[in-house]
């Protein structure tokens, strides 16, 4: 079997995009601890349910951003391939 | 699965037509979730292609304009008591005109609640256009760095006209006093990259759901039978949806920004 240059590249790009979506490791913890002291907030204080759902949701999707960017760099590593 | 089998159906690949669909159809052994370029024109040497984003932002647009001329037709005719498509369209005004309102003010809220109503429902539509078998024009980055460059020249265009500029000038130097500029190259960054995660956000988003989907459909094309149907609620309503709130909402805090502090 013969590995020509742009195979290796490829293969390394494939290697590097999944490494990149390891970013979203980030976000969900936030969005977890987000969802928590949302939970809580709800239980302390259940009037104000509307309130706290929206900041929250807000919130969740500002942080989901630095794991869409990841997501992002892996998308443009396997299909627009800058490197082959 | 190796690479070469998804056969991706890439824009402009060498200047050759590959699809003419507008609909996405994913089978198993071509897995689409790209932009198709339709036809080509040249304008000042350059080639420039109609894709299926446009096809699509057609459509949606197309749609919210028989909307709004049934709207108005009704409004014109409207009774004391409403029925039927006027609790429709009064409820959707209203609960725009709530959002706005209450998030920008009684100052700057009258000013913006039309356009922000407008992208609003444009944003909506484009991303739940996805259910319809249309690719969201939203997950081009074309439409929505368009969105977003609008956003930003509304923020400084407001930021100029109602706040002076020397306070503009010590907003900029912010943590420093305004004598000593080291801190405005940081601050010129965070203002430019302002657009960039705004239109990033969205545009990733869609583009994530699309993608998804069209694994989906191509991958497990045998038993997607119905159970797709959750998944296209979550990524094309859901996160639409917030998305959707998220870019309107951020949008009127920046521009809301510049007339707090008068």
């Amino acid at each position: 079997m013969n590995i020509t240059g742009h195979d290796l590249i490829m293969a390394c790009s494939a290697i590097g995009a999944g490494l990149a979506v390891i970013a979203g490791i980030g976000p969900g913890i936030g969005q977890g601890i987000a969802a928590g002291h949302g939970a809580a907030a709800v239980g302390r204080n259940p009037g104000a349910k509307g309130d706290i759902m929206s900041t929250m949701l807000l919130g969740q999707a500002v942080a989901e951003t630095t794991g869409l960017y990841g997501l992002l760099i892996a998308m443009l590593l396997l299909f627009v391939q800058p490197l082959g | 699965m190796c690479l070469r089998t998804v056969k991706i159906v890439t824009l402009l690949e060498g200047g050759e037509i590959v699809s003419n669909a507008i609909l996405m159809e994913s089978s198993a052994d071509n897995i689409d979730f790209m932009i198709h370029g339709i036809f080509s024109y040249e304008l000042f040497g350059q080639t420039l292609w109609i894709t299926t984003s446009h096809v699509c932002i057609l459509i949606v647009m197309l749609v919210l304009l028989v909307f709004a001329i049934a709207a108005n037709r009704k409004m014109k005719h409207a009774t004391e008591v409403p029925d039927g498509f006027q609790n429709v369209i009064e409820l959707i005004v209203e609960k725009l005109d709530g959002v706005v309102m209450g998030t920008m003010g009684k100052v700057a809220g009258p000013k913006f609640v039309n356009y922000i109503s407008t992208i609003f429902i444009f944003i909506l539509m484009s991303n739940i256009s996805g259910l319809f078998g249309l690719r969201p024009p939203t997950a081009d980055y074309g439409t929505t760095l368009a969105l977003g460059l609008i956003t930003f020249f509304l923020i400084h265009i407001t930021q100029f006209k109602n706040i002076p500029l020397k306070q503009i000038w010590k907003d900029m130097c912010s943590p420093l006093p305004p004598w000593l500029p080291i801190w405005f190259p940081i601050n010129l960054i965070s203002e430019i990259a302002v657009p960039i995660s705004l239109s990033l956000r969205l545009f990733a988003n869609v583009l994530s759901g699309t993608v998804m989907m069209a694994l989906v459909y191509g991958l497990l094309s045998k038993i997607a039978i119905i159970w797709p149907a959750a998944l296209h609620a979550y990524f094309d309503l859901f996160s639409g949806a917030i998305q959707t709130y998220v870019f309107c909402m951020l949008t009127m805090t920046y521009i809301g920004q510049n007339y707090d502090a008068e």
